[in-house]
């Protein structure tokens, strides 16, 4: 049976279990239900994307699993320590980069390690030379950087991120995709990513599901390899169409104006 | 350099008034008479005396007033509780006059040092409880709630986001505090006394001496600019992060 006290010892060699259980949870502010009866399993180094609209009670089930809202009793049960990611990185504009990240190990006794880990966590991000720069020094994906970095160094079961990378240009959103995935795979915790971006939920994990009105509606899991989930590639357009559809977002008809003209333009 | 001309003429026209005899003596003193008095003052240890003595007074009122002023605020700003018991009242008592005290307080504590740095420590106490309170509030609660995702402890939340995002608001208020501690002072040092630059002024009235009311003031402008560019530049040192 998972474990309910979170400690750094059982994250690290995986307990038997799945690391996050949720049975039957409901939320509710005022008179809006968020959540309803959601249940929800992740297995230990399981990658999971929550994909969904705005106010679909995404977010809502990442803050009861980190126990931001503390959830009620039994509902929400996660063994092992928990970190997250936000969508803004939420780094102390007062503390420098590389105390941004030690302040994640404040539990651990010894200072000089606390800065030690972080150093080598900032370095497997690639800022070794920001360690000494203050966050408002930085550009918005190094921001982002430490903000993962601080939520990968305490060695975290399960690590949840927010809409980590929607703040993010394009080009950016890319590299930090390539990032997690090889921070996924060196450290094998679990991830639950919270995303309403349909290509990031395919390009980053195993399972995706849809939420819709609080509850999980739909499951897909992804089988290719993840450096051959082309969008062209027949199974992951019907997996894409699938869960656009369960978003209720309908692609455009193409535009038989256009072929119009492009024929006349081409005679 | 520009900015020192307006300044050094009108210095240089009001010494040229009294020498040419266009100004009494005894309503104003000419720049180069204040001067000699002060190294007068300086060379026989009486004005040394005197600062020490106010400043001394500064000190403690400032000291009191803003621990208290400090306290009350982060007790007002981390619980509910708090909030509703301590902010009330000091919304009221921030709205009286606090020179207009020192009635009351002559006749509770009559003339001596209980007065006087009560005054300006109860001056001091409201701007760093007022701007400290306004910076706890406006701490950021997506970095706290960022702090609660990594785990720390309550203690730990105060000391790593709560202290240092109220830092810069808590250094406005000190700036504030010591200038209505100073102002303080010199309302304080009206009170009847047998030292510090009041009292200095106070003998100098006595005997028309203007320009030992002239260097008393200017000791006093002197004291208020040094210790706001002390705080100056410990903001510098301590806001570093914001550049």
């Amino acid at each position: 049976m998972a474990s309910l006290t979170p400690s750094r010892a059982t994250s690290a060699a995986a307990p038997s279990g799945p690391v996050a259980r949720v049975r039957n949870h409901d939320r509710s502010f005022g008179d809006t239900h968020v959540l309803r009866s959601v249940d929800l399993d992740i297995e230990p180094g399981e990658f999971v994307a929550l994909l969904g609209r705005s106010g679909c009670g995404k977010s809502t089930l990442l803050r009861s699993l980190a126990h931001l809202d503390p959830p009620p009793v039994g509902e929400v049960e996660v063994s092992g320590r928990t970190s997250v990611a936000f969508q803004e990185p939420r780094l102390l504009p007062w503390r420098k980069v590389q105390e941004n990240v030690a302040l994640a190990l404040l539990n651990s006794p010894e200072r000089k390690q606390r800065f030690e880990l972080a150093e080598q966590t900032l370095t497997e991000v690639g800022l070794t030379d920001k360690l000494d720069a203050w966050p408002l020094q930085l550009s918005g994906g190094q921001a982002q950087r430490v903000s993962l970095a601080r939520a990968l160094v305490s060695n975290p079961a399960l690590m949840l991120l927010d809409e980590p990378f929607s703040a993010l240009d394009a080009l950016t959103r890319i590299d930090m995709h390539q990032l997690v995935i090889e921070l996924w795979r060196r450290h094998s915790m679990a991830i639950l990513i919270v995303t309403h971006d349909v290509d990031e939920a395919i390009a980053l994990a195993d399972r995706v599901l849809v939420m819709d009105g609080g509850r999980i509606a739909r499951e897909w899991s992804i089988e290719p390899r993840r450096d051959d989930r082309a969008p062209s590639k027949p199974e992951i357009a019907r997996i894409r169409a699938e869960m656009l559809s369960a978003l209720g977002v309908h692609p455009t008809p193409a535009n038989p104006n256009r072929k119009a003209v492009h024929k006349q333009g081409a005679a | 350099m520009r900015r020192w001309v307006s300044p050094i003429a009108i210095i240089v026209i009001w010494q040229l008034l009294c020498m040419g005899g266009f100004i009494d003596p005894r309503t104003m003193a000419a720049p180069s008479d204040i001067a000699q008095t002060a190294v007068g003052l300086i060379k026989d240890g009486t004005l040394g005396a005197e600062t020490l003595v106010s400043l001394q007074r500064v000190v403690l009122g400032l000291v009191i007033g803003g621990f208290i002023g400090l306290s009350l605020a982060v007790v007002a700003g981390l619980s509910r509780i708090g909030d509703d018991a301590i902010d009330p009242p000091m919304q009221m008592l921030r709205t009286l006059p606090h020179l207009g005290l020192i009635s009351l307080f002559i006749t509770w504590f009559g003339l001596g040092e209980t007065p006087k740095v009560t005054l300006i420590a109860m001056g001091a106490c409201f701007p760093l409880y007022l701007n400290t309170l306004g910076g706890i509030r406006g701490i950021d609660r997506k970095v706290l709630e960022a702090a609660r995702s990594m785990h720390l402890t309550h203690r730990q939340q105060i000391r790593h986001v709560v202290i240092p995002g109220a830092l810069p608001q808590t250094l406005t208020g000190l700036r504030q505090s010591l200038g209505i501690a100073w102002l303080s002072l010199i309302v304080a040092e009206t009170i009847p006394t047998d030292a510090g630059l009041g009292h200095l002024i106070n003998e100098a009235r006595e005997f028309l001496q203007v320009d030992v009311i002239v260097v008393g003031l200017a000791v006093y402008a002197a004291l208020g600019l040094t210790t706001d560019a002390i705080v100056r530049h410990l903001e510098r040192k301590a806001l570093a992060w914001r550049a």
